[in-house]
């Protein structure tokens, strides 16, 4: 039976085959996408990178493929690995949907590699977050209706009285973002790999953000916030801190975020109410977001000791911390006055990745590092040690790229709004980019740690499946005998 | 927006947030009262090994959640967000664009209000204002006429002494307030290819480039009929016709042989733009200083 599935009680078994194959290729996306992400920083430090094969290596061509790895390679195959694990062992039953599974599987790979092909030769819808053409969009929403099916298959035949609480996460993920892309992708196809979006205007630019705010909110936080769940108490041995919060925090974060989306577009041509409510409705997004990471933390209480053994609970713990930062300073961002500094900064940048390297990815590896033991039928993972030279690593490099970014993101809004006392602007654009250049070379260098950690992540994956394999050979061989 | 729509909007934000008040208020259990260790009651729930404690919402937490409905409650009663409803402040962002822009126009009452008094030739000399002149020119007037001021194809050069319009502060003036629009007539239809380059040979002979002394002859004759109008009879130009002077070997439009008969052929309609609607008064005076000044130190023509 080995690897692929695992006993429950006395008849049960849970697949675990495409949870194995979703995990590791996390980590392979992981370490494509993110190198992208230092590839195309060293781009905006040493310009001349832009020309290695133009017009495909352009910044503007590799920029949406360093996105789309991450949030939705590596991001995705997290989220799909984490939700079929935990909602086989939470509801006590195999996943349902029979070959649907595999098509999941190998229909997200496919659309993986059809990105990695079509976004370097410039086609594109132009939809931030949502760049891929009509054909891709098409089998993606194949590939989320057969998730949608599995998952919720799995939920009805649930052995358990009850749905857990990272269910709930999950479900609403799955949901949400199936609305959000066919909506957003809606097109007129004009050729095979040419379309023009089916809104107009500022309902066009209305529907875009209304789909990338929930890209964040649904994908990158309610999918990782249902990984929080399982993975935090499980790997802390403690239970879940308050089940009220979570109804409360659960409830509030799922109906608010749908609403937020015009924070991107203050002080454009988005009529004034529209504007407004995006930004009440992410202040009052604050307190929810919180809720999870109280939860999280205070999960832990009583169970503090453990930090300084396991670099893995280490992981889930500052991933909520990062959590926490930028789901504080992100409401701050919807104000209106805040924006109208931050806007068109590094300071985006800058908070894009405290939530995306340090909530999304760290709460990713934590549970991979979780996970891929159980897979693979070991105690732990090949090194423990390597697993804590990842995690200082990627706090590092995520600290040193944030911070970069928050000095240029402040340095440039300041400049930008300078004026002399006749009205002239005080400084052209690009004296703020040559005040931004030392940012930018902190940036690569933050990048490149994190990517050192999940270079040794791949390197502890690889040694863990397989001394697996090499364990399975020498537990055949007396057998033979 | 239409009634429904403004309703619509009305409707589902008051629902989501009265909805959220209640899932808020009915899970709170602040007032739980502390029997005997309530930090290890549990719901009864098990899941994979993982349990739920019942403990009530933080404190710190709920107050946060309220605050957080207070503001945004006072915030959508005070500023445009319900619908079509606009707020008890009447706040719009255009209004806030005027209300910006008023406050600048009276700023710069101040910074230029002061220099509008001065005569043009002594605000030359002043270098605060020339500084503030140059900023203004790079605003406004460096996109085509350079950010050194010294001109373009079909853009005047403005550092020296060859003024199309006038190099009086009155003049200079006078053009940025109204702008001013050139009309070179085409002359391929009327004279005929051959008495184009007849013409283009006598106007290169005014700057002594002319190649066939022949055609020199037969273009005087055909300028003095049709071009001395303007230009005069010497073709040293018209400032009150807008007419360049042919003699200085300055060009706007080229000086070779061949773009000088593309002009009298096809003509040319160089446009000054009127900067009265987009810049005040007292910047204008400014900026005419400022170009003022860019000849002062140019060597005399001859």
């Amino acid at each position: 039976m080995g690897s692929h599935s695992a006993a429950v009680g006395e008849q049960q078994t849970y697949d675990y085959k495409v949870v194995r194959q979703f995990a590791i290729m996390a980590v392979v996306w992981g370490v494509f996408g993110m190198g992208m992400g230092v590839f195309i920083a060293a781009q905006l430090v040493w310009p001349s990178l832009n020309d290695l094969v133009q017009p495909f290596t352009h910044f503007g061509r590799l920029r949406p493929l360093h996105t789309n790895a991450v949030i939705f390679a590596f991001g995705g195959c997290a989220l799909f690995a984490t939700s079929y694990y935990v909602v086989q062992r939470t509801c006590q039953t195999k996943l349902f949907g029979g070959f649907l599974v595999p098509f999941t599987f190998w229909g997200w790979q496919a659309v993986i590699v059809l990105a990695a092909i079509t976004l370097p030769q410039g086609m594109t819808s132009s939809k931030e977050y949502a760049e891929l053409e009509w054909p891709i969009d098409i089998l993606i929403t194949l590939v989320w209706v057969s998730y949608a099916v599995v998952f919720f298959g799995t939920i009805a035949k649930r052995k358990t009285s009850h749905i857990y609480v990272a269910n709930w996460f999950y479900g609403a993920f799955i949901v949400t973002v199936a609305m959000l892309h066919v909506v957003n992708s809606a097109a007129v196809p004009v050729t095979l790999t040419k379309s023009y979006s089916a809104y107009a205007g500022a309902m066009d630019a209305m529907v875009q953000w209304w789909y990338g705010h929930n890209a964040v909110g649904f994908f990158l936080t309610a999918g990782f916030l249902g990984m929080m769940y399982y993975f935090v108490p499980k790997q802390a041995g403690r239970p879940v801190y308050s089940y009220q919060l979570s109804i409360v925090h659960f409830w509030a974060l799922i109906s608010l975020y749908i609403w937020a989306g015009s924070h991107h577009l203050h002080y454009s041509a988005l009529p004034d109410w529209a504007q407004s409510l995006g930004m009440v409705m992410s202040l009052i997004l604050l307190a929810p977001s919180w809720g999870g990471m109280i939860n999280g933390i205070m999960t832990l209480s009583g169970a503090w000791h453990k930090l300084r053994t396991d670099p893995t609970l280490r992981f889930l713990v500052v991933s909520l911390s990062f959590y926490g930062m930028s789901t504080f300073e992100g409401p701050m961002m919807a104000i209106k006055t805040v924006n109208a500094l931050s806007h068109d900064t590094d300071w985006t940048i800058g908070h894009v990745h405290s939530g995306a390297l340090g909530w999304v990815a760290m709460i990713s590896i934590g549970s991979i590092y979780h996970l891929l033991p159980v897979l693979t039928g070991r105690k732990e993972m090949w090194s423990v040690k390597l697993i804590n030279i990842h995690f200082w690593l990627a706090t590092v490099g995520t600290v040193l790229y944030i911070a970069a970014m928050w000095v240029n993101g402040i340095t440039q809004g300041m400049m930008w709004r300078a004026f002399n006392e006749d009205g002239t602007l005080t400084y052209s654009f690009i004296q703020s980019v040559v005040a931004s250049e030392p940012g930018y070379v902190v940036r690569v260098i933050g990048g490149a740690f994190f990517v050192a950690g999940m270079l040794i992540m791949a390197y502890n994956t690889y040694r863990t499946v397989a001394s697996e394999r090499s364990e399975e050979e020498s537990a055949a061989a007396p057998q033979a005998a | 927006m239409s009634t429904f729509w403004s309703l619509w909007i009305i409707i589902l934000t008051v629902i989501n947030l009265a909805l959220l008040f209640w899932v808020l208020m009915a899970n709170r259990k602040v007032a739980v009262s502390d029997e005997d260790d309530p930090e290890n009651r549990t719901t009864g729930h098990v899941y994979d090994g993982i349990e739920e404690y019942d403990n009530p919402l933080p404190r710190w937490w709920f107050m946060m959640f309220l605050a957080t409905f207070v503001f945004s409650i006072i915030y959508l009663a005070a500023y445009p967000g319900l619908g079509s409803y606009k707020g008890f402040l009447g706040w719009t962002s255009t209004g806030e664009l005027a209300n910006d822009q008023a406050k600048a126009q009276e700023s710069y009452e101040k910074t230029f209000g002061k220099y509008i008094q001065m005569p043009i030739e002594e605000l030359a000399q002043d270098p605060k204002a020339m500084k503030m002149g140059t900023r203004l020119f790079a605003n406004n007037c460096a996109v085509c006429h350079g950010a050194d001021g010294g001109g373009a194809f079909g853009f005047p050069n403005l550092t020296d002494h060859d003024w199309i319009y006038g190099g009086t502060p009155e003049a200079i003036k006078t053009t940025l307030i109204n702008g001013r629009q050139a009309a070179m007539p085409a002359w391929g239809d009327i004279l005929g290819e051959e008495k184009i380059a007849e013409v283009a040979q006598f106007v290169l002979s005014l700057s002594g480039r002319a190649e066939d002394d022949n055609m020199v002859t037969k273009g005087k004759e055909i300028f003095a009929q049709n071009c001395a109008t303007c230009h005069g009879a010497d073709a040293k130009g018209l400032v009150a016709m807008g007419a360049p002077n042919l003699t200085d070997d300055i060009w706007l439009y080229g000086g070779d042989p061949a773009e000088i008969r593309q002009t009298l052929r096809s003509g040319r309609n160089g446009m000054m733009p009127s900067q009265a609607d987009k810049l005040r008064e007292d910047k204008i005076h400014l900026l005419t200083a400022y170009v003022y000044s860019l000849s002062l130190d140019a060597p005399e023509s001859k």
